[in-house]
């Protein structure tokens, strides 16, 4: 559906040039849900504007629907926009008109007759739930709402492709997922393709299939957003992976874990069509090894389960060892050691200096009682592991 | 001091009349010059909708070696060329004449000025629809613009009524050369008063209408 080429966008030139998208090589297809996510000036807002043009490349090629968008004349242009829908940041919605006056607005310059316009407007608004504020002008409209409006314009003429720029980062969270819902719709009921640009891997985690990791203008990493999750290759995707999940102990919470606990601990990951909480209670009852949840969370990636249990052992050494070897069949486990012989194994920790300094910061938070489950010292049973299955959609990074 | 009201009562009246002729015809035709020049100034400004770097610097060097000339001196400097457009120098409509030169160019640096404070975001998601930039500055940026533009306007009408009772001092008619005729130059400190009151409550109304008028717009 959208494919770049080398696409590269230089601003300035000379030594003050900067290359806000570099040589970038990427196929979006058609009817995905498509994440881009990297710090800001990562190049990802340049990205999502050389697909309708609003910026033009300075050298290589970006492909939409078959039309090649470099060689495209300004009126050729202008149909090729009226073709996506986007959707801001800042909403960007006229405060001069009504709410039905702005989705309206992209249908008025495509031409449409009046009354058809009228019935168009109408059935969007309904769509995105706001048929009762048609008449409302945006300066009266929560944030929350004024997105919906946004989302309705952009879908006013029944594009194809939807570009999502930031379009939940000036949201608070629980208006985000009402948003991240409602996109989740447009591309399942509607068909629509959709790029969402974000800086916030839960957005990803919420509702992209895949996912392109940008920083400096260029991709370093790209593909399917459970396998990104899972085996995260690059530094900046492990940081915003990391902020998304936080179901492996950092090295602060990892003490803290052993002051409490000073028997063997294990991280077991828990995966789609891997091990699960019941494999693991299965397999510690026939080696007669007692565990319990010490941390971690189980939460869903494109609609898969993922996430980890960090557990404390007890039993006779030997068993134990023979537990770990076939857990490890099955699962990716990590041996934490003891308190007396800890070991440090770098994977199953989250490492805690990488983290921005922001307040949720995983060292942080992991401070919190809360964030860590005493589960109960004997027999895990089945049915108290599934009990923590998969939190509902809305929670953010499981629980810790 | 002896001021005969019913002989001049009358003169005042037509000099309000003249008045209100000069600044609603200067109003309309330096309104709208000053409207597309301001446009233009905004637009081909560098990295704006039309951007044209010719024209920005020819319309903004205008504008500065305009707007600086005081009134008074300027309508004295146009007076060749208003002698070859309305074939007087004195009169309403020379007076006009010199007022919709001056107040054009003022108008269009309060309109530019109005426009730059139009959120950027607004004018790219009219073209991420597929908005042509003409369509873009009529649909978008103008109405967008539209509260700060009218009290914009407000300020140029109460501009234009200080300007014309300048003129009075050339003959230009209206309410400064009633007060300068009948006041200033009889030492009349009465009649000059009345007609400051006259004109304190013109621009009074005028300001009351562009506020109402600007809330009206606002959409808030």
């Amino acid at each position: 559906m959208i494919s770049f080429r080398e696409a590269t966008k230089v601003f300035g030139s000379g030594p003050d040039a900067v290359r806000a998208v570099d040589s970038v090589t990427l196929d979006v297809g058609e009817g995905e849900i498509f994440g881009v996510i990297g710090y800001s000036g990562a190049g990802k807002s340049t990205l999502v504007r050389l697909v309708n043009a609003l910026e033009t490349v300075t050298s290589g090629q970006v492909v939409v629907d078959g039309h090649d968008v470099t060689t495209l004349g300004e009126s050729e242009l202008r149909q090729l926009r009226a073709s996506i829908g986007m959707v801001f940041q800042q909403f960007n919605l006229m405060k001069s008109r009504t709410v039905a006056g702005n989705v309206a607005y992209p249908l008025k310059v495509a031409r449409w007759p009046k009354e058809r316009r009228k019935q168009r407007v109408a059935e969007l608004l309904d769509f995105v739930g706001l048929a009762d504020k048609a008449r409302t002008y945006p300066g009266q409209l929560s944030g929350g709402q004024k997105q919906r409006v946004g989302i309705a314009r952009a879908l006013a003429t029944s594009p194809k492709i939807l570009l999502a720029d930031e379009a939940t980062s000036a949201l608070d969270p629980d208006t985000t997922q009402d948003v991240l819902a409602l996109l989740k719709r447009v591309n399942r009921e509607l068909g629509v393709t959709v790029v969402v640009i974000t800086h916030e891997m839960d957005v990803i985690r919420s509702i992209a299939q895949r996912v392109a990791v940008m920083e400096h203008g260029k991709v370093v990493e790209h593909g399917r957003v459970y396998d990104v999750f899972a085996a995260p290759r690059e530094r900046a995707t492990r940081r915003f992976v990391g902020t998304a999940l936080r179901d492996r102990p950092t090295p602060e919470v990892l003490e803290r874990l052993r002051h409490r606990h000073p028997g063997r601990m294990v991280t077991v990951g828990v995966r789609d069509g891997q091990g699960s909480g019941t494999d693991l209670t299965a397999t510690l009852r026939r080696h007669g090894v007692d565990g319990s949840i010490v941390f971690g969370g189980i939460t869903e990636i494109d609609e898969r389960p993922f996430g980890s249990l960090t557990v404390e052992l007890a039993g006779d050494e030997e068993s134990i060892d023979a537990l770990i070897a076939e857990l490890r069949r099955t699962a990716d486990v990590h041996d934490l050691g003891t308190r007396e012989h800890p070991r440090n194994d770098p994977s199953a920790v989250v490492a805690g200096d990488e983290q921005p300094s922001s307040p949720d910061a995983p060292g942080i938070s992991g401070a919190g009682g809360a964030d860590e489950i005493a589960g109960p010292a004997t027999g895990l049973s089945a049915g108290s592991a599934t009990g923590l299955g998969t939190p509902p959609e809305r929670s953010s990074g499981g629980f810790q | 001091m002896n001021s005969d009201w019913s002989t001049l009562a009358p003169i005042l009246l037509e000099s309000l009349r003249e008045t209100l002729y000069m600044v609603s015809v200067t109003l309309l035709i330096s309104g709208a010059l000053g409207l597309l020049m301001g446009v233009l100034l905004y637009a081909t400004r560098r990295g704006n909708l039309l951007e044209n770097a010719a024209i920005f610097t020819v319309l903004n060097i205008a504008v500065n070696i305009v707007r600086p000339i005081p009134f008074i001196i300027f309508i004295t400097a146009v007076g060749p060329l208003t002698l070859m457009t309305i074939g007087t120098t004195i009169g309403n409509e020379a007076v006009i004449f010199a007022m919709s030169i001056m107040a054009s160019f003022i108008t269009a640096r309060i309109v530019e000025q109005n426009l730059v404070a139009t959120d950027p975001g607004v004018i790219e998601a009219a073209r991420a629809v597929g908005a042509s930039r003409l369509r873009i500055i009529l649909t978008v940026l103008i109405p967008e613009s539209l509260a700060p533009l009218v009290l914009g306007y407000t300020f140029l009408l109460i501009g234009i009524i200080d300007m014309s009772a300048l003129a009075g001092y050339i003959g230009g008619g209206g309410l400064g050369d009633f007060a300068i005729v009948y006041g200033y130059q009889r030492f009349n400190w009465e009649v000059t008063f009345v007609t400051v009151v006259v004109i304190v409550v013109l621009v009074q109304l005028a300001q009351v209408l562009g506020n109402w008028l600007a809330r009206k717009a606002l959409h808030r």
